[in-house]
């Protein structure tokens, strides 16, 4: 039923600008796979690549190991779920969810129970009769998902689907989502600036800058392993200090910073001598009262702010950087008062020196 | 209106409206007022205008009645313009589509403005324009000729033909924009997920933008039909000797039989019957007044 997608080395160029540079990724049956990035990083290009709205400028899309190239949307084993969602507003929900049946020609008895089918699959049962306009974000959601599986297809397509949802309502059809791929067991190429999302749904996750896909891997290894720096910075919060890698000192590197020496580990494709950043989260911080061995920063707490589950504090070093830590609302560490002067200090482990640009972070998360 | 009051003060909007106002009664109130009056008075020579005979009644609206030949032009008429509507609206609905969802916006405005010069010239003239091209030995025929497509010159102005020809013409872009603004308001998305979602184009029009067209299509067709009903010069100009159209029968009740109030009468029936054909079709098609208005 599911068909695997593969990128070979895909671009799109609108005019002389590129919104999609060399993509290439191998996307398996079945998968959960996420394209993760800031809004205009060409996501949504990709998807319309897959889907056979555009078709690439160079390379090859193949769904289910088939060359799709001259193959219309409307000839092909996907189905797309619209940023907007693009129901159709002047038919009711069960014949929105039925159109691509009644596109096959199947007839109105068996098109109405399949259907109807479809809205327990997605838990809105009774809604048949309403018209769309009469569905809250939640249910129009839900609509969308069951008119896109109606047509059995290989492949769905998910353009930030929940973008338009609240908070609450976002948490609670990710779980959904994910229910019902691994239900169904389509393949789903899911599309978000949400890390969170992102994280929290896929398989695997995709993250892409200006056109180019930055890292592919689980989203343990993103987080954990970020391959450069904007991949680190856009996925996360860190503590990030500039500086320059100067030899070794067990299987960490050393880095010097105006504001001290630190040992870290070395990121991809950074070599000894090269300027680069430090990336470290704010998990991994520490406030002690004595200095560290290693690793260890004087600092002024400026800013103590209680997030329920965990506790983040701000600090500012001698040359004015704020750092951030967090501690985890279990007891388990003293918490500082704004004014108190602490040593900021962190395992050289977990911490990695990367390069590249760090990413701006979006400020509609 | 109170954007009126702020940027002009209270004397000079009193001022605005009262004018309107008084050219709105002028020139379309009262001379309507006048004619309806008239309508149910008889014909009388001057004398005696006035005088006992002079007395309201139906007699004009009945003279209608009690003449086949003047329904049947009349029931011809409807049935053009219903024709010509029609018309207008397989040649405007793919032309508004192209315009409003394939064609490139840079190139819109340019396209628009070839569209509406023809209306920069007068009816009467491009009426008469047409009855060139359309003449037996016109340019039409000639080229058609030449290129080898026909090879005996047709006579186009014969029946309803040229007169057809010449109100779509006339008529076709009131056809045109309310259809470009219907389909414009649709989200291009929807076309896409139909598309997406295994439809062939023609059931994509049939299902995702003909019903959402709907209203333009209605507003269209209801201002095509009107206005070829009530057409004069098209088919003065170019009808033939066996073609008639109501409104030539107005005039001549008017102009040649210099009864205004027999006249009167036919125009009010034209008007009423047309209304109450348009409301029917609109009722058969499910459109309502007020999806039109939006
Ligand atoms: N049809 C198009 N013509 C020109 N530029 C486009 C077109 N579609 C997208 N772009 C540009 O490509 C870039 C990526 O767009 P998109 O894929 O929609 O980004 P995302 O979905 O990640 O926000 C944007 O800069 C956008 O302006
Ligand atoms: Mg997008």
């Amino acid at each position: 039923m599911s068909a695997g997608v593969d990128l070979d080395s895909v671009s799109m160029d609108f005019g002389t600008f590129r919104a999609v540079d060399n993509v290439a990724v191998n996307i398996q049956p079945g998968e959960f796979f996420s394209f993760l990035g800031p809004s205009g990083c060409g996501k949504t290009t990709i998807l319309r690549m897959i889907s056979g709205f555009i078709d690439p400028t160079k390379g090859m899309v193949r769904i289910g190991g088939r060359d799709m190239k001259g193959q219309r949307p409307n000839q092909r084993p996907t189905a797309l779920i619209f940023q907007n969602l693009a129901l159709f507003p002047l038919m009711p929900v069960w014949e929105n969810i039925a159109f691509g049946l009644e596109v096959r020609g199947v007839d109105k008895i068996k098109r109405r129970a399949r259907a109807e089918e479809l809205l327990r699959l997605v838990d809105l049962p009774d809604a048949g009769d309403k018209m769309v306009s009469q569905l809250s974000g939640g249910q129009k959601q839900r609509v969308a998902i069951a008119r896109a599986l109606a047509v059995e297809p290989s492949v769905m397509l998910l353009d930030e689907p929940l973008s338009a949802l609240d908070l609450k309502l976002r948490q609670h059809m990710r779980a959904e989502l994910r229910a019902i791929q691994k239900r169904t067991g389509v393949t789903f190429i899911y599309i978000t600036h949400d890390q969170g999302e992102a994280l929290a749904m896929s398989d695997r996750v995709g993250v892409m800058s200006q056109g180019k896909l930055q890292q592919v891997a689980n989203p343990r290894d993103i987080y954990n392993n970020p391959a450069n720096g904007f991949v680190a910075s856009f996925v996360g919060e860190n503590n990030v200090f500039a500086g320059e890698v100067k030899g070794q000192e067990g299987n960490l590197a050393r880095f010097v910073t105006p504001g001290g020496t630190f040992t870290a580990r070395l990121g991809p494709g950074v070599a000894p001598g090269a300027k680069a950043r430090l990336f470290l989260r704010p998990e991994h911080a520490r406030l002690l009262a004595d200095p560290g061995a290693a690793n260890s920063i004087p600092v002024e707490v400026t800013d103590v702010a209680f997030e329920g589950n965990f506790i983040s504090i701000h600090a500012r070093d001698a040359g004015g950087q704020v750092l951030v830590a967090e501690a985890r609302n279990d007891g388990s560490s003293s918490i500082p008062q704004p004014g108190e002067r602490r040593h900021f200090a962190f395992d050289g482990a977990n911490a990695v020196i990367l390069t590249g640009d760090t990413a701006a972070k979006d400020v509609d998360e | 209106m109170t954007d009126l009051l702020n940027r002009y003060g209270a004397l000079l909007t009193t001022v605005f409206i009262l004018l309107t106002g008084f050219w709105l009664l002028i020139l379309i109130v009262l001379p309507n007022v006048y004619l309806f009056e008239h309508s149910f008075k008889p014909y009388l020579p001057v004398a005696e205008i006035g005088g006992p005979k002079d007395v309201y009644s139906f007699d004009n609206y009945l003279t209608f009645f009690r003449s086949p030949i003047h329904i049947s032009v009349f029931v011809w008429t409807v049935v053009y313009s219903a024709v010509v509507t029609f018309i207008c609206f397989l040649m405007a609905y793919p032309l508004a589509y192209y315009l409003s969802k394939v064609s490139a916006r840079a190139l819109l405005p340019t396209i628009f403005l070839l569209l509406f010069i023809p209306l920069w010239v007068s009816e009467v003239l491009r009426s008469f324009a047409w009855f060139i091209i359309l003449a037996l030995k016109g340019p039409l025929n000639a080229s058609l000729l030449g290129l080898g497509i026909i090879e005996d010159p047709v006579r186009w102005i014969t029946g309803f033909r040229g007169v057809i020809i010449g109100l779509v013409y006339t008529y076709v872009l009131f056809m045109l924009f309310p259809l470009y603004n219907a389909i414009a308001s649709l989200d291009s998305n929807q076309i896409e997920a139909a598309e997406d979602l295994g439809a062939p184009w023609w059931r994509i029009h049939w299902r995702v933008i003909l019903p959402h067209a709907k209203p333009g299509i209605a507003s269209g067709s209801v201002m095509v039909f009107m206005l070829s009903a009530g057409s004069i010069l098209v088919p003065t100009l170019l009808a033939s000797t066996n073609s008639r159209w109501f409104t030539e029968i107005i005039q001549q009740w008017m102009f040649e039989s210099q009864d205004w109030n027999t006249g009167s009468a036919y125009a009010f029936l034209l008007l009423i019957l047309c209304t109450v054909f348009v409301s029917a079709v609109m009722r058969i098609f499910r459109v309502k007044l007020s999806d039109i208005a939006k």
